[in-house]
C-alpha cells in the first residue's frame, strides 16, 4: 500500500458556511489514516479590514467567525490527532490564538498546543519607494492613501515548523493559500523544500481546495446545464495525496454537491494567469500538461502537474486607505417601471451635479443592466428589450470623505418624496474602501517564524 | 450524406462550454472548457483574442491574452483593466467581476449540433 495523506478543506473564504467543517471532519475520522484540515479565510483585502478592526480594538482583527467555525470540530480533531491549520489569524494571529485557547479551556482541552506563525506583517520592512511593484499591478491608480496593512505571502515552512514543534492547531496571518494545505503534507511525507515535483502535487491540492465548495459544485451550479445534488448542503472537498505523487479530489460523505472532471477543471484555472507559471511561495506550478479523470463517484484524479523552483522574490500586498463608497437603491415596479426607473437614474445624476459633491458616480438599473455593464450606463440607456416586472435603481459613488459619500447616497433616499411615482424600498449605506497594490521583496527582507504554547499557558 | 448532428448551428458559447471567472487586482481571468473535448479545435478557431477583447471593451478592457490548454482541454483568457478599478476601486456592484464569465459565455459560436448541450448534465 502506498502511503496516503488526506487534507480536508473547512472554509474557502471569510464568510463561508459555518456548518461546513463538521462533515469534513466526520468523514476523515470514519476513513481513518493520517490527515489534516485547513481553513482559508483571508482574502486580498480581508487582512486590511481586519487591521482596521484591530485599530478599534487591539484584541480583535482576526476572523470574526473563528469560534463558530472551530467549536463544532476542535474536540474531535484533537481526539483523532487531526491537525488544524488556518489563516484565520488575519491581522492578529496571537489574538486568535488567545480566543482558541479560551475555547479549548471551555471544552476541557487545557493541553491543546497552539502554534502561531509570525513575520507576514511587513509594514516595518517594506519600503514603498524602493521595493519593486508587482508586474500585474503596475497599472493601478493608488490615489495616495495611508498604508493600512502590508503582508508578505509566507511559505509553508513556518507552518511545518509549528507542526514539528507539536502544534495541534496552527494560526497564521498571510501565507500562500496553497501553503496551508501543503504544510501538513511536507510534515507527513518529509518532502524536501527543493523537491519541486512533490511540492507541486501538494501545492496543487491546496490550490484546488483553497476555495472550499468551489470544487464541489459551488460557483459551478448552472441549472439545466450543470446540475448538482442538494445544493443547500454542498460538502467540502478532501484531497488524497499519495507518496508516489498521485492526487485525488473527493468530498465529505453524506453531503450535497459533486466532484466531477468539469468542476475540477474550472477550479484548476481559477484565478490563474499563465497556466505554465502559477506562482506560489513554495513552488511554481505548471498546469499545461494536466489531465483529469473520473475514477469513481465524486472522485477525480489529477495527473500531469509539474513544478519548478520557488520564486526568487516574495509577493507582499499593501492595503491603502481608499476613501469611502456610498450606495443608495430604490425599486420601481409594474406598468411603465422602465421609464420611471430611467427617469430616477437621470434625476440622481442631475442631483449629484447640483449638489457639487466631490464624488465619482455610477448608476445601474438592476434587471436591465448592472454587473455586466460598464460605468458609462450605456447599457440601461440604450436598452430596447421587454419591460421587466420590477427594476431596482442603484447609485454608487466614491468619495474621499464619508460625509460626501453619505450625502450622495442620501440622494437615493430623497427620491421617496421627490422622485418618480411609486419608488419604494430605499436602502443606503457608506463603506470604507481599501485599495491594494503588490510589491516584490527578497527572502532576506523577511524574518518569519513560529511559536507554540499550550492553551493553559496562553490564558494565564 | 451529412449526418443530422453535423449540421452547423449558431448558439451561445454557454451551450458548448462552461467556465468561471477569477480576479486579481484589475485583471480578470475567464476559463472556457468545452463540454465535449472534440469541440476544442473549433473553439480555438473562433475564440480569438480580438473577439473576446471586443466583448469586454465596454468595461474598459485594454488587452486579452489567451492561454491554450489542449490536454485539459480548455482555454484561459486573461483580460486586463476590465474591472474598472478592480474589487478595490470599482463602483460596479460586482467589483470582483465574478459574474463576468457569462459575458464570454454569451458569445455566439458556430458549431456542429452534436457539440450543443441543452439538457441536464449530471452523470
Amino acid at each position: 500500500m502506498v502511503d496516503m495523506f488526506r487534507v480536508g478543506s473547512c472554509a474557502g473564504f471569510s464568510g463561508d458556511r459555518v456548518d461546513a467543517p463538521g462533515p469534513v471532519v466526520d468523514t476523515l475520522i470514519e476513513l481513518g489514516g493520517p490527515c489534516a484540515v485547513f481553513f482559508e479565510t483571508l482574502g486580498e483585502r480581508t487582512v486590511a479590514l481586519a487591521q482596521l478592526e484591530k485599530r478599534r480594538d487591539p484584541e480583535r482583527g482576526y476572523e470574526p467567525m473563528l469560534e463558530r467555525l472551530l467549536e463544532p470540530i476542535l474536540e474531535r480533531c484533537v481526539k483523532h490527532r487531526i491537525p488544524i491549520i488556518g489563516n484565520f489569524g488575519a491581522a492578529n494571529p496571537p489574538g486568535a490564538a488567545r480566543v482558541i485557547a479560551k475555547l479549548a479551556l471551555r471544552l476541557g482541552l487545557p493541553d491543546l498546543k497552539i502554534g502561531v506563525v509570525y513575520g507576514d506583517d511587513v509594514r516595518e520592512r517594506l519600503d514603498l519607494k524602493t521595493h519593486e511593484v508587482y508586474e500585474a499591478d503596475t497599472g493601478l491608480d493608488m490615489g495616495g492613501g495611508d498604508v493600512v496593512s502590508a503582508n508578505a505571502y509566507l511559505s509553508a515552512q513556518p507552518i511545518v515548523d509549528a507542526l514539528k514543534a507539536g502544534a495541534q492547531i496552527v494560526v497564521t496571518g498571510r501565507t500562500g493559500d496553497p501553503s496551508l494545505a501543503l504544510a501538513p503534507l511536507i510534515n507527513h511525507f518529509g518532502w524536501q523544500y527543493d523537491d519541486w515535483a512533490k511540492l507541486a502535487i501538494g501545492a496543487t491540492a491546496g490550490h484546488l481546495l483553497e476555495c472550499g465548495a468551489q470544487i464541489t459544485g459551488g460557483y459551478y451550479y448552472d441549472p439545466g446545464f450543470k446540475d448538482i445534488p442538494d445544493p443547500a448542503n454542498i460538502g467540502f472537498p478532501i484531497a488524497e495525496v499519495y507518496a508516489d505523487g498521485r492526487l485525488v479530489i473527493t468530498k465529505a460523505a453524506r453531503t450535497g454537491g459533486l466532484v466531477n472532471t468539469q468542476v475540477v477543471k474550472e477550479q484548476l484555472l481559477y484565478e490563474i494567469h499563465d497556466p505554465a507559471q502559477y506562482i506560489t511561495p513554495d513552488v511554481i506550478l505548471d498546469f499545461t500538461q494536466v489531465t483529469v479523470q473520473e475514477i469513481g463517484v465524486n472522485r477525480v484524479e489529477v495527473c500531469g502537474v509539474r513544478g519548478g523552483p520557488a520564486p526568487q522574490k516574495i509577493k507582499a500586498t499593501v492595503c491603502f486607505d481608499g476613501g469611502w463608497k456610498g450606495e443608495g437603491e430604490i425599486s420601481y415596479a409594474g406598468p411603465n417601471c422602465l421609464a420611471r426607473a430611467r427617469a430616477a437614474a437621470e434625476v440622481l445624476l442631475a442631483r449629484l451635479k447640483l449638489r457639487k459633491l466631490a464624488i465619482e458616480a455610477r448608476v445601474d438599473l438592476i434587471g436591465i443592466g448592472s454587473v455586466l455593464s460598464g460605468d458609462s450606463g450605456t447599457q440601461w440607456r440604450n436598452y430596447e428589450g421587454n419591460e421587466p416586472q420590477d427594476i431596482r435603481v442603484r447609485l454608487a459613488v466614491s468619495a474621499r470623505t464619508q460625509d460626501d459619500a453619505d450625502q450622495a447616497a442620501r440622494e437615493a433616499l430623497a427620491l421617496y418624496c421627490c422622485g418618480p411615482a411609486g419608488g419604494g424600498g430605499v436602502r443606503w449605506n457608506t463603506t470604507q474602501r481599501i485599495r491594494t497594490q503588490s510589491y516584490l521583496m527578497l527572502p532576506s527582507d523577511l524574518a518569519p517564524g513560529c511559536w507554540v504554547k499550550s492553551a493553559a499557558e496562553l490564558v494565564k | 450524406m451529412m449526418r443530422a448532428d453535423d449540421t452547423l448551428v449558431t448558439v451561445s458559447l454557454h451551450s458548448v462550454a462552461h467556465g468561471r471567472a477569477g480576479d486579481k487586482g484589475n485583471r480578470l481571468n475567464v476559463s472556457v472548457l468545452p463540454y465535449d473535448p472534440a469541440a476544442y479545435e473549433l473553439l480555438a478557431q473562433q475564440l480569438s483574442e480580438e473577439r473576446v477583447l471586443a466583448l469586454y471593451a465596454h468595461r474598459g478592457a485594454i488587452s486579452v491574452k489567451r492561454y491554450d490548454l489542449p490536454m485539459l482541454p480548455g482555454f484561459n483568457f486573461v483580460i486586463d483593466d476590465v474591472l474598472e478599478g478592480g474589487v478595490n476601486g470599482s463602483l460596479n456592484l460586482d467589483g470582483h467581476g465574478k459574474s463576468n464569465s457569462f459575458i464570454l459565455l454569451g458569445l455566439e459560436v458556430r458549431v456542429p449540433r452534436r457539440f450543443v448541450r441543452t439538457g441536464n448534465l449530471v452523470r
